[in-house]
């Protein structure tokens, strides 16, 4: 949270000569509380180690598919007809200097390419429905919590039905009774398109939540009273007041909503009713791995191994970013 | 008391209704709100052989061109009382309970739930029995030795473990206590009437995969609890007045601290039937979740949504049940 009147951090405001006479000009300097969340923030070693990991990953799921090649093309010359299962590399993977990571089965595919390819899917997906989701649970939250009354007991209510379902179960049904084309889409787009829309649409409420417990508190403060007495109308105050100030926890728990949102989103896959194959996606890999994995373990590891350590990442990052911007929170 | 208990059955019942009408309106609004004609919809339930004839039959068994609120009094009259499905010339009485019949085997889809349940339950509980006692215990001790190896351990670890899917941890669970070591035989369900002991241990790897997941979730939980909850006035006054350590602990520190843990066990009850989804797809166990995935592929739409109800249903008992234990323990609630 931003404190209502910003300190700038310049030395020659904060220097009466006679109370500085001999103490080091840097010592006092003043910083607003966004420089002191950063500062804490570098300190936490894992926390920084989460963010580097997740700047790599985002960086080869942009750059990545122009390098690795295509992730369907079949290579059937690597399988061995007869145990199917990739004839050379260590425990039968495949893996080799073409392919890094071994090939998939039944086809021979780059595994290295479709892990890459996937990765674009994966954040993609989590990335937009946790925008969606954020739109929409801080809109409700705010509203909720601002008007109180009957807008947040039905509000509130919602939420509390949305959390309390298998949301699984529903984005299931929801994914499996929606056709093949609509909306002047067709095919992956669409695909890609209603993933969005069903995992950010179930993921809103946890935000939601959040943001409304954190605007009943907000706008007993002064400064909403004071807006509220010169005059200013409620989307006014709604936009302009209270959302500056709740950038903190809307970071905090949009970061710590991502890697929910990949594993929501690979179940989807793994499940058999998100990204349709031949796409590549992580979860998709494991639903193709899970028949043949004791002949070629490597074809589940990897697709698991990715989905782990994005999410870890994300989760690493999202916990370093909630000590450093809550200065109640202790370890 | 018995005000509370009527007021929460009240709302139950009222949840009950609303989430009837959105499950149902997920499976017959939406497809025709995307645009797909009753045309399509029978065309589905066809499958290869689609005549004009054969679409008109379809539609008027399915009752395909009634509207939304007849064919939902239609359904909800089957729970009932019962109904009657007319199939061609031919009539079939449907007894209550009833919620149609399988678009592809016509077997009733209440014998279906039926005979799926005591799947899905089996994981269910026991893997919610294990992580509860996995998670809290795990959490309290992390709480009272913060900072000590075995916290950071376990801190560790449950990171890891909220982390790490399901459906992974599965695989690699099958992988190597099935194949490399073969220390216990691959899953699959055994009626526990037959023989507990096999039950137990066919459902152990599938039990601790669900467990843990939320045993990691839950001892992070418990130990943000504790923490904050040993550091009240109230622990000091227990301990000034010369409690012993044990009673400190678990009378005054953990008994404030399970409260939250307790309302998010009930709704996590309600959210492991998805969990369960996930674990018997990974185990291939026939349970309600395939079920229900097998009802979404094969465009068998009845039974997909008999399982959605079902779990509707479900999950708003356990939540009625928590709401009123919950009372019971604390007399705070009632008033709220």
């Amino acid at each position: 949270m931003t404190a209502p009147i910003e300190v700038s951090g310049s030395e020659t405001e904060a220097q009466p000569d006679a109370v500085l006479a001999g103490v080091d000009r840097k010592a006092i300097q003043g910083r607003s509380l966004g420089q002191i969340a950063w500062l804490r923030l570098k300190r936490d070693k894992v926390a920084i180690g989460g963010g580097i990991v997740v700047m790599l990953l985002i960086l080869m799921a942009v750059v990545g598919p122009f390098l690795v090649g295509d992730p369907n093309q079949p290579h059937n010359d690597l399988i061995d007809p007869m145990l199917s299962r990739p004839k050379t590399g260590i425990m039968h993977s495949g893996i080799s200097s073409h392919h890094w990571l071994g090939v998939d089965l039944p086809a021979g595919r780059d595994m290295l390419s479709r892990i890459v390819n996937g990765a674009k899917y994966s954040l993609i997906i989590s990335f937009l429905a946790t925008i969606l989701a954020v739109v929409l649970g801080v809109f409700f939250g705010v509203v909720a919590g601002y008007f109180g009354g009957w807008v947040d007991t039905l509000i509130a209510r919602t939420m509390d039905i949305f959390l309390a379902f298998p949301l699984l179960l529903f984005a299931i049904a929801l994914v499996g009774v929606f056709p093949d084309s609509a909306f002047g889409l067709s095919g992956n787009g669409l695909r890609v398109a209603f993933l969005i829309f069903v995992i950010g649409f179930f993921s809103w409420p946890y935000i939601g939540r959040i943001i409304r417990g954190q605007t009943l508190s907000l706008r007993e403060r002064e400064f909403v009273d004071a807006a509220r007495s010169m005059g200013a109308r409620a989307p006014y105050i709604l936009f302009r007041e209270l959302l500056p100030n709740l950038w903190a926890p809307i970071l905090v728990y949009a970061t710590l909503m991502i890697p929910t949102n990949i594993i929501f989103e690979a179940s989807l896959s793994f499940l058999g009713v998100g990204i349709k194959a031949p796409t590549p996606s992580w979860g998709g890999m494991l639903n193709e791995a899970k028949e043949v994995y004791e002949v070629a373990p490597h074809f589940m590891f990897f697709p698991g191994m990715a989905i782990f350590i994005t999410v870890l990442a994300f989760n690493l990052f999202g916990d370093g970013l909630r000590d450093a911007l809550d200065p109640r929170s202790s370890r | 008391m018995i005000r509370y208990i009527i007021r929460r059955l009240l709302v139950a019942v009222l949840l009950l209704a609303i989430i009837s009408l959105v499950t149902f309106g997920i499976f017959f609004l939406l497809p025709k709100l995307a645009g797909q004609s009753t045309d399509d919809l029978a065309a589905r339930y066809l499958g290869r052989e689609v005549t004009p004839e054969g679409l008109a039959g379809v539609k008027a068994k399915l009752g395909l061109d009634d509207s939304f609120l007849v064919r939902y009094w239609h359904f909800i009259e089957g729970i009932f009382v019962g109904t009657d499905y007319k199939f061609g010339t031919s009539v079939t009485h449907c007894p209550a309970p009833c919620m149609g019949f399988s678009y592809r085997t016509n077997e009733p889809v209440f014998d279906l739930l039926l005979d799926r349940a005591p799947i899905t339950f089996s994981i269910a509980i026991g893997a919610a029995v294990l992580w509860l006692l996995a998670g809290v215990t795990i959490g309290v001790v992390s709480a009272l030795r913060r900072g000590s190896a075995f916290d950071r351990g376990a801190m560790s670890m449950a990171l890891a473990g909220v982390s790490l899917p399901m459906f992974f941890t599965g695989l690699v669970s099958i992988f190597l206590f099935c194949r490399q070591f073969k220390i216990l035989p691959t899953p699959r369900y055994e009626a526990f009437l037959g023989n507990p002991a096999t039950w137990a241990q066919n459902l152990i790897l599938p039990w601790v995969t669900l467990a843990f997941l939320y045993a990691a979730m839950y001892a992070r939980l418990t130990r943000a609890g504790m923490l904050e909850t040993m550091g009240e006035d109230y622990i000091r006054t227990a301990r000034a007045k010369g409690l012993p350590e044990r009673d400190v602990i678990v009378r005054h520190g953990l008994r404030s601290a399970l409260t939250p843990i307790i309302t998010i066990f009930g709704l996590d009850i309600g959210l492991l039937l998805g969990g369960a989804v996930i674990t018997e797809t990974t185990f291939s166990f026939a349970g309600l979740g395939q079920l229900m995935l097998q009802g979404i592929t094969r465009s068998d739409l009845p039974v997909a949504l008999g399982v959605t109800m079902a779990t509707g249903l479900f999950v708003i008992v356990a939540n009625l049940v928590v709401d009123i234990l919950y009372a019971v323990a604390d007399p705070r609630v009632r008033l709220a």
